[in-house]
């Protein structure tokens, strides 16, 4: 079978793997908004959390066993890798970042693309710059015969859980309480602090939840993509043009984006490969062109 | 930028120029004199970097646009120049030439479509530009991959007096590296500089004292964009090579933090930060993956309590803008 002159297979396992592609593009792009909101910078290190997740859950596996602790698998990993490298960002918030407030947007950025260069340059010093593979849990090997192509259970699994995280973030913004202080601060701060919230806290605990999110973002990429210290730097600069694209002023934007532009890229490598690497920055340059806040965004 | 904005940068640009005039001489007195002592070609690197790093620090320091692309001025440049000077046998310096207009070629383009975004989207728009430069050079034959343009001849200057010794090429890159760096100096000091720097402290405010801030905006970029491109030519030349690390994004990188160690907003900042990063990478490179580390830690502690950078400490000490 053939649609456009491509085997029916390639076509739709090329739109799987864009379907992939854009959970993660998704939900990268979503923990970088809602850090935006809040915290005004952009979250250069993002990138190496979400590394940071998936080295997580490959020491849990692999080296947990030698400190005497039983080797943890994926889905404690799934659990507790977030919360791990959460802690971590809380910890950076709370040193660093926080001094950075009052400064120019610009020095966040420095500042987490020099806290980037760090965590993968130990990375590769411990690692190496080859991948390391991580097993694909037991429960989701195999998959289903869909008739018009084979769908392994991991992949449709990804899919599934990637779109259900992204869905609940927006639920907890849009339609809770917490989510509404949180909306509140992004608007102004100084009148939600004088309502008696901790805005504080609010704002470190934001950064904590964008980073865990980059960092389950990691596990559930630990099984398809290999594990490697460099496997956030070169996804982060596509997020950032899927975030350029699709304006930081919408979550549902940032999740309709990161999907659309997955399965844009896929397609692409179908009919036209050589472009399958640029073809999200041409669409942002033409986005630009013709709607500079972005399809979902505002202009301030 | 906020933290400039307190700094005595150029308020009456004439009271600047004195000093700095003693800080030129001493700088030109220092790259006459330090082949005598310092290998020429290490020399040659830092004065390139310091060029890039001047053209770079003209749009953030004095137009308030950190680009987060600037390698692909770099690497694109490097790629002209090498490409004219082996395959079209051209002279060095046409091949500079053509790297310049090239690049100022590009930043025009790229311009026109970073300039539509301000702040930290304007950084992500610079570097997603040049990843996709990257990845084009990644794909194209002419620029032979992985393997770069190697073996590049420097060739002899207007067909008269050969390169191939560091004897000729020192006055050649020294003569490219002041020029350039007079040129920025020149455009700082000149009502166009002080406009940039209007549109840096307010763009809102320029924008109703009637100035075109994009107009403005877009001519520091092409500006920057080509000055670099002048750098990465060069850079070619003297290593007879052109790869994709210079257009890779680390380099973009690398130059935002020779930039910030001297000094944002300062004349003198870049050269000096150039100068201690590449002395610093020649003495860490068989450390290997830990340079990256080294650079990720002087960000790190840069932004946090160094953000005037030496320069910017110097001046700030003498009271004087440098």
């Amino acid at each position: 079978m053939e649609i456009f002159g491509v085997p029916t297979q390639a076509l739709f396992g090329q739109l799987l793997i864009g379907l992939i592609n854009g959970s993660f593009y998704a939900l990268l792009s979503l923990g970088l908004a809602v850090i935006f909101g809040l915290l005004n910078i952009i979250n250069f290190a993002h990138g190496a959390q979400y590394m940071l997740g998936a080295f997580t859950a490959f020491l849990l596996l692999n080296k947990a066993p030698a400190l005497g602790l039983p080797a943890l698998g994926y889905w404690w990993s799934l659990v507790l890798a977030p919360v791990i490298v959460g802690a971590i960002g809380v910890v950076i918030e709370r040193l660093m970042l926080k001094q950075l407030y009052k400064l120019d947007h610009l020095y966040g950025l420095l500042l987490t693309f020099g806290l980037a260069l760090i965590i993968e340059g130990v990375f590769r010093n411990e690692f190496g710059s080859s991948g390391q593979p991580y097993p694909i849990p037991e429960q989701l090997t195999g998959g289903q015969n869909l008739g018009f192509m084979f769908l392994p259970n991991y992949r449709a699994w990804v899919i599934v859980a990637s779109l259900a995280i992204c869905l609940s973030t927006w639920y907890l913004i849009e339609r809770t309480k917490l989510g509404g202080y949180l909306r509140a601060a992004t608007e102004n701060p100084t009148l939600v602090q004088a309502f008696g919230i901790n805005v504080p806290r609010m704002i470190t605990l934001t950064y904590g939840l964008g980073v865990g999110l980059a960092a389950l973002g990691g596990v559930m990429a630990a099984p398809i993509y290999q594990v490697s210290p460099q496997m956030g730097a070169d996804l982060i600069i596509v997020v950032f043009a899927v975030v350029v694209i699709g304006g930081m002023g919408s979550i549902l934007g940032s999740i309709v984006t990161g999907f659309g532009l997955g399965l844009v890229e896929g397609l692409t490598k179908v009919f036209y490969p050589e472009a399958s690497n640029t073809v999200i920055f041409v669409i942002m340059a033409i986005v630009l062109m013709i709607k500079p806040a972005g399809l979902f965004g505002v202009q301030k | 930028m906020s933290a400039q904005a307190s700094t005595p940068v150029a308020a009456t640009p004439d009271s600047a120029i004195g000093p700095q005039r003693v800080a030129f001489v001493v700088m030109l007195a220092f790259f006459a004199l330090a082949p005598l002592v310092i290998y020429p070609v290490f020399l040659m690197k830092v004065m390139c970097f310091a060029l890039f790093a001047c053209a770079f620090n003209l749009l953030i320091g004095f137009g308030g646009l950190l680009s987060f692309g600037h390698a692909m001025f770099l690497g694109t440049a490097g790629y002209v120049a090498a490409h004219a000077a082996k395959e079209w046998g051209w002279t060095p310096e046409l091949a500079l030439l053509a790297a310049a207009v090239v690049a100022t070629v590009l930043g025009f383009g790229a311009g026109m479509i970073a300039i539509r975004r301000q702040g930290i989207y304007f950084s992500m728009i610079t570097l997603a530009l040049a990843q996709m430069i990257f990845f084009f050079y990644l794909q194209t034959p002419f620029t032979h991959g992985e393997d770069g343009i190697q073996a590049v001849p420097r060739g002899s200057l207007f067909g008269l007096v050969d390169l191939s010794t560091s004897a000729t090429m020192y006055p050649f890159v020294m003569a490219v590296f002041f020029g350039g760096f007079l040129l920025i100096w020149r455009i700082v000091h000149s009502p166009f500089g002080q406009i940039l720097k209007a549109i840096r402290e307010n763009e809102a405010r320029a924008t109703s004292l009637g100035y075109d801030t994009d107009r403005y905006k877009l001519a520091a970029f092409v500006l920057s964009g080509g000055i670099a491109g002048l750098a990465g030519g060069t850079k070619a030349l003297v290593f007879q090579l052109a790869s994709l690390t210079d257009a890779h994004w680390s380099m973009s990188g690398e130059v935002v933090l020779m930039t910030l160690v001297g000094g944002l907003g300062t004349i003198f900042g870049p050269v000096v930060g150039a100068a201690v990063i590449v002395t610093m990478q020649n003495y860490l490179a068989q450390l290997g993956a830990w340079v990256t580390v080294v650079q990720g830690v002087i960000f790190v502690v840069c932004v946090l309590s160094f953000r005037r950078g030496v320069v910017g400490e110097i001046g700030n000490f003498m009271r004087k803008s440098l």
